[in-house]
């Protein structure tokens, strides 16, 4: 909606503060508009966030893009990517990169399904 | 199997980029995190104090004008950028290079176009369009190029690129793991300039962000862009506070550290309009609100055009700027940004315009200051702090920022509250990686280290990473390297291509990419723009130059002419082996020259010659307080300005002196040359040119020019006394006088 400059009478409620009250309103309303974007990062996660996390496992980047393509596709990227692949590897008794290379190969799939189900 | 670490640089010698390009595998940063210049409080270089410098470097190169200055280079105390841009990181390394030998210490590696839309991250060396494609092997080379660089100058440089697109995430990752200094990161880009999905975006920056600040990384916002895209950049000031608060605001609630967060700011405006009186009160209201953050001071690239003059003098009122307020990183635009991806010599340009005018205005805010009083300035200070509250207000009474952003808040041409319905418009369900983000489950865990968020570690976990013996943010040995996935489009491929041209050292202009041939033609044509610009494509090709582009224009006058700058590629390269280049004169020892003239008393005459009243050029050689022939114990009998050369030599007769000098600026009539001429003529028909050196001097002056029009010598820009004493000497002894 287009609408002309209504600054000199918007501004009225604005008049009587300080410039320190000025200033502080105009962080307590940022953090009022950032806080729920901070829960919603808080609560998610993204194919990018799951390839993040397998990276930090020490898995490189192909393998992290074929293990986190077939966890999205499988429903899992909630349980988290890294988990899935620990889980793995700690049945398998191999490292984290082992056991992510041994899943971007579509191997070992039965051992998520056992724990998460085949859900999708 | 451990590092091999490089031999040092030797600044006689190119970068060595075969070599760089080996055992990447092994290398591992010496560093992480920022570094910031250390100020040095008072500090005195030659016959100056500095209030605003900071510690000198070890090599470098000084502004042109230094060597009246005894080649000092004062280094401003907030770090300097230079954006690379080249596409290739073998280029882009040599690049860095200069421009960190003229005083840059943050590298901008710009991306290659596409970048951030694509899921995951590259590998290798491929060539990017605009950019490189940044991956774990180009940051590996490059930092390891940067850590011999920082060596050869003395002073620690950041490397820098951006955690943006749709996979900032894993670019976080690799850039603590590479050691990399700096990086942009602001969900807002995405969603405004990018077109991903704005859940996404914030979801993914937070991560972004929280391993970020694990490695110390400066982050950089994007608020910049705003200004870049408005209809009108006057009116985006109330605006730019909103999103750099909200960029502010996110990254400390995910961990970040308000130290390590600096705001991109331009000022927005430049001429014709008054534009430094528009822009103060606002860098002035920024300044205000977020005191407790870095300010990265970026120079307006809105109203850039292809004038290098204009975009120099721009850039300069935005360093004024900085000066007045304050930087803590400046940063640069080349000033062929309006043309082209920018070229070597610009980006030393931009680098040196800012670094020459934060040390010209050093101090100046202790004598020049901003009147906060003044009633119209104080006013508008305050507007645009109230109008950005204003903003802020609408935008949490319509739900927050993802409803303002569904109703086009954003880069609108008004000045909040006015707005004029066309800002950005972008969907909560829409854009670039929609409907990816997914609710962390119950059992949610993330075995590593700086993960931001919900995560289910198992009770007693005492390091979140633990579980895996270590991540690759606690243990470097874990990062894994891949080489190249093809390996037809990388470096070494590229090297193969230029390895007959570079094996032989062959030398061919180029602008970005060794051996690309481009050339600059500067012309003035007597003819209209647009006859002008096709004139000057066929000068160009008269010249054998493969594609001819005008890159400049200006009208003169509509009608006499009009000023043309053409690029054009010229396929020579010149074999350095066939020159030949005359050795520089050698200069004698001051023991030396003062005993011979000593022993003979030398005397000298000097004048300018013509109807010329230049006196300066003459002074610098003969007078004792420049270092000048006086120095050595020369009688100099100096006649003045607009002398003509009779009188000249009858004084030398005269005075019984052996030499004369002569001061000639180059005329249009080639008056330089009948009076060198006239002067040797005179002398030999006087029967003294035996006894006399003839030398003549001056700006335009060559050696080879003088000897040719009867002079024993011609001394041109920046000769000092020294090299005329020393000739004076050996010419005398060679003569036997």
């Amino acid at each position: 909606m287009a609408r002309e400059d209504t600054f000199p009478h918007a501004r009225e409620h604005l008049a009587g503060l300080t410039d320190e009250q000025l200033e502080a309103r105009f962080w307590s309303l940022t953090q009022e508009i950032v806080d729920p974007l901070v829960e919603l990062a808080r609560t998610n996660t993204s194919p990018s966030i799951e390839r993040s996390v397998l990276m930090r496992m020490g898995i490189d980047s192909v393998t992290c893009m074929a293990v986190v393509s077939e966890c999205e596709k499988r429903g899992l990227l909630g349980h988290g990517a890294g988990h899935v692949v620990l889980h793995c590897a700690q049945t398998w008794g191999v490292d984290a990169p082992a056991a992510a290379a041994r899943l971007a190969a579509g191997e070992g799939w039965d051992t998520v399904g056992a724990k998460w189900g085949g859900a999708r | 199997m451990t590092y091999r670490q490089s031999a040092p640089l030797d600044p006689n010698a190119k970068l060595d980029i075969a070599a760089l390009l080996e055992d990447l595998e092994h290398y591992r940063p010496r560093r992480k995190g920022w570094h910031w210049r250390e100020p040095v409080a008072d500090q005195r270089l030659f016959e100056f104090e500095y209030k605003q410098t900071s510690k000198g470097v070890k090599n470098s190169v000084p502004l042109p004008a230094a060597h009246y200055f005894d080649n000092i280079d004062p280094q401003p105390e907030c770090v300097i950028t230079t954006e690379i841009a080249s596409g290739r990181p073998e280029d882009d390394i040599r690049r860095m290079r200069m421009a960190a030998w003229h005083g840059a210490d943050h590298m901008m590696v710009i991306r290659t176009a596409g970048q951030s839309h694509i899921e995951g991250l590259l590998e290798g060396t491929p060539e990017g369009t605009g950019g490189i494609a940044v991956t774990r092997k180009q940051l590996r080379f490059t930092r390891k190029a940067l850590d011999l660089i920082e060596d050869e100058v003395g002073r620690p440089i950041n490397f820098h690129s951006y955690v943006s697109g749709v996979s900032g995430p894993e670019m976080a990752v690799m850039f603590a793991e590479e050691g990399v200094n700096g990086a942009h990161q602001d969900p807002q880009y995405n969603v405004l300039y990018r077109n991903i999905n704005m859940y996404r975006s914030f979801v993914d920056a937070a991560v972004a962000k929280r391993v970020m600040a694990s490695a110390g990384i400066v982050q950089i916002d994007g608020a910049h862009n705003a200004n870049a895209t408005a209809v009108k950049a006057w009116k985006v000031m109330p605006e730019l506070l909103v999103q750099h608060a909200i960029n502010c605001a996110f990254s400390v609630s995910v961990g970040m550290p308000k130290s390590d967060i600096a705001l991109s700011t331009v000022p927005p405006d430049a001429t014709p309009a008054p534009c430094m009186r528009m822009d103060l009160p606002y860098a002035v209201a920024l300044r205000d609100l977020f005191g407790e953050y870095k300010m990265r001071a970026q120079q307006n690239t809105r109203y850039m055009e292809s004038c290098g003059r204009e975009a120099t003098v721009s850039h300069v009122m935005n360093l004024m700027i900085s000066r007045l307020t304050s930087a803590d990183i400046q940063s640069t635009i080349t000033p062929d940004e309006g043309r082209n991806v920018p070229w070597h010599y610009n980006s030393v340009h931009a680098v040196n315009t800012a670094k020459q005018s934060l040390v010209g205005m050093d101090g100046l805010g202790e004598i020049v200051k901003i009147d906060r009083e003044n009633p119209a300035f104080k006013a508008r200070v305050r507007e645009i702090k109230e109008r950005a509250v204003l903003f802020l207000e609408a935008m949490v009474a319509d739900g927050g920022y993802f409803a303002g952003v569904e109703d086009a808040y954003f880069v609108d041409s008004g000045e909040y509250p006015e707005t004029n319905d066309d800002g950005i418009k972008r969907h909560a369900d829409g854009g670039v990686a929609v409907g990816t983000i997914v609710e962390r489950a119950s059992d949610y865990l993330a075995p590593v280290c700086h993960h931001f968020g919900v995560n289910h570690l198992p009770a007693g976990t005492e390091k979140a990473c633990d579980a895996i013996g270590g991540c690759t943010l606690c243990d470097a040995e874990k990062v894994p390297f891949i080489d190249e996935l093809d390996p037809s489009d990388s470096a070494n491929a590229r090297m193969a291509e230029t390895a007959d041209f570079r094996a032989k050292g062959l030398i061919k202009p180029e602008v970005q990419w060794a051996g690309d041939g481009y050339v600059v033609v500067a012309m003035f044509l007597p003819a209209s723009e647009r006859v002008a610009e096709a004139a000057a494509l066929e000068i160009g090709r008269a010249m054998n130059l493969a594609c001819p582009e005008v890159i400049h224009k200006q009208v003169m006058h509509p009608a006499e002419g009009t000023l043309i700058e053409l690029k054009g590629r010229l396929d020579t390269a010149i074999d350095p082996a066939t020159l030949v280049i005359p050795e520089p004169a050698e200069v004698l020892s001051d023991e030396e020259i003062r005993e011979f003239v000593a022993e003979r008393g030398l005397k000298c005459v000097a004048a300018t010659v013509g109807m010329d009243e230049h006196s300066v050029g003459m002074y610098e050689i003969i007078d004792i307080k420049h270092g000048g022939l006086e120095k050595w114990g020369f009688v100099c009998e100096h006649l003045g300005t607009s002398i003509p050369v009779e009188k000249l030599l009858d004084a030398a007769i005269e005075h019984a002196a052996q030499v004369v000098l002569i001061s000639t600026i180059i005329t249009h009539g080639r008056m330089h040359r009948r009076n060198m001429e006239k002067l040797a003529d005179l002398a030999v028909e006087k029967g003294v040119r035996d006894k006399l050196l003839l030398i003549a001097g001056g700006t335009q002056v060559t050696d080879e020019h003088a000897r040719s029009w009867g002079m024993d010598a011609g001394f041109g820009r920046k000769t000092k006394g020294i090299d005329v004493a020393s000739f004076i000497v050996k010419n005398m002894r060679e003569r036997g006088m």
